[in-house]
């Protein structure tokens, strides 16, 4: 904590993020874009993670829809991103102390490492399942870590919203 | 109505009381919320991207019959846990300005998503061209976006009004 310290203190007294604290609706807007860019993260991530559980669209050949889903996933996890580091340099102290906001940067890591070990070892298979066979086991597996990764990440950023004291 | 006197009376209620205790309820509930948010506006997402020609691997029945049952289903677990919540905070929402508009653009979206899945279904009539009638479904698949987009600023608003 106290080397992290100086660079939160410094990031919360930063132009950028006195700024946003002072004005009455760029957090509100921003956490709002928050919000819109996360639906459209999770709902992407269900569409490809459905189809490897065999649950939704077993026709749509597996390359082909996450060749169309994907791309968005990354965009829309980008302005998650974005947006969340917005509102963190607010109050960087203490989100980087808050206990629920530090399980759901845990949770996005493992859900990360999941879908990048699934992507070198799974997906290089793909082609001979992606076409109706019998989905792997380990890529269901993927698939449901994947899942119980993204709802957590959502009930703890909520929790994070009543853990926080705001400004 | 009186937005203010119904929702003290409610809050007077044992239920409203029940729900407020549950100490994760209303936490869970708000999780579902968003999750039923995800699968909404992703679903129209998905749906859209087909529409606007960005994704072409299917064809538009495929993509309609796959994402839209997503809609419906979204639009009843948001309801189911938005009623419970205002059950729970009922001055927090009833009175509200923004949850008003909210309710409103919820109207607006339910029409402009029910038409466009009626759109899908008919045949152009013999004075249309395909083009037009295709043109119409793609502009109520945005419009509906734009509409749930709406909806979800709306609701994140409702924390930083104050009821009138």
């Amino acid at each position: 904590m106290e080397s992290v310290l100086p660079v939160l203190q410094w990031l919360e007294g930063s132009a950028l993020a006195v700024t946003i604290t002072e004005s009455d609706w760029v957090f509100p807007a921003i956490e709002t874009v928050h919000v819109l860019a996360l639906a459209l993260v999770i709902g992407t991530v269900c569409v490809v993670d459905l189809r490897l559980l065999g649950w939704a669209s077993p026709k749509w050949p597996y390359r082909q829809l996450v060749r169309e889903t994907l791309p968005w996933t990354w965009a829309a996890f980008g302005f998650s991103v974005a947006t969340g580091s917005l509102m963190f340099i607010t109050q960087a102290v203490e989100y980087y102390q808050n206990t629920a906001f530090r399980i759901k940067m845990l949770l996005i890591m493992l859900a990360g490492i999941n879908m990048v070990a699934f992507e070198l070892i799974t997906a290089r298979e793909a082609a001979k399942w992606d076409h109706g066979m019998p989905v792997p086991p380990a890529a269901k597996l993927a698939a449901t870590l994947s899942l119980m990764f993204w709802v957590s990440i959502v009930f703890f950023g909520r929790r994070i919203g009543f853990t926080m004291i705001p400004e | 109505m009186d937005m203010l006197a119904l929702a003290q009376w409610l809050s007077a209620t044992p239920l409203s009381a029940a729900i407020q205790n549950a100490l994760w309820l209303i936490p869970l509930l708000q999780t579902i919320h968003i999750l039923a948010i995800a699968m909404v506006i992703s679903s129209i997402f998905m749906i859209d991207l087909r529409v606007l020609r960005i994704a072409t691997s299917q064809p538009m029945p495929d993509t309609a019959r796959r994402f839209v049952p997503w809609i419906w289903t979204g639009l009843v677990l948001l309801a189911l846990s938005g009623a419970t919540l205002i059950v729970g905070e009922p001055e927090r929402s009833l009175p509200n300005p923004a949850f008003q508009i909210k309710m409103l653009l919820l109207a607006l979206a339910i029409a402009v998503t029910g038409a466009f899945q009626a759109s899908l279904r008919r045949e152009p009539a013999p004075s249309e061209r395909a083009d037009q009638s295709r043109r119409m479904t793609s502009v109520l698949a945005v419009s509906a976006l734009v509409l749930w987009c709406a909806i979800v600023v709306a609701g994140r608003w409702i924390a930083y009004i104050k009821a009138t």
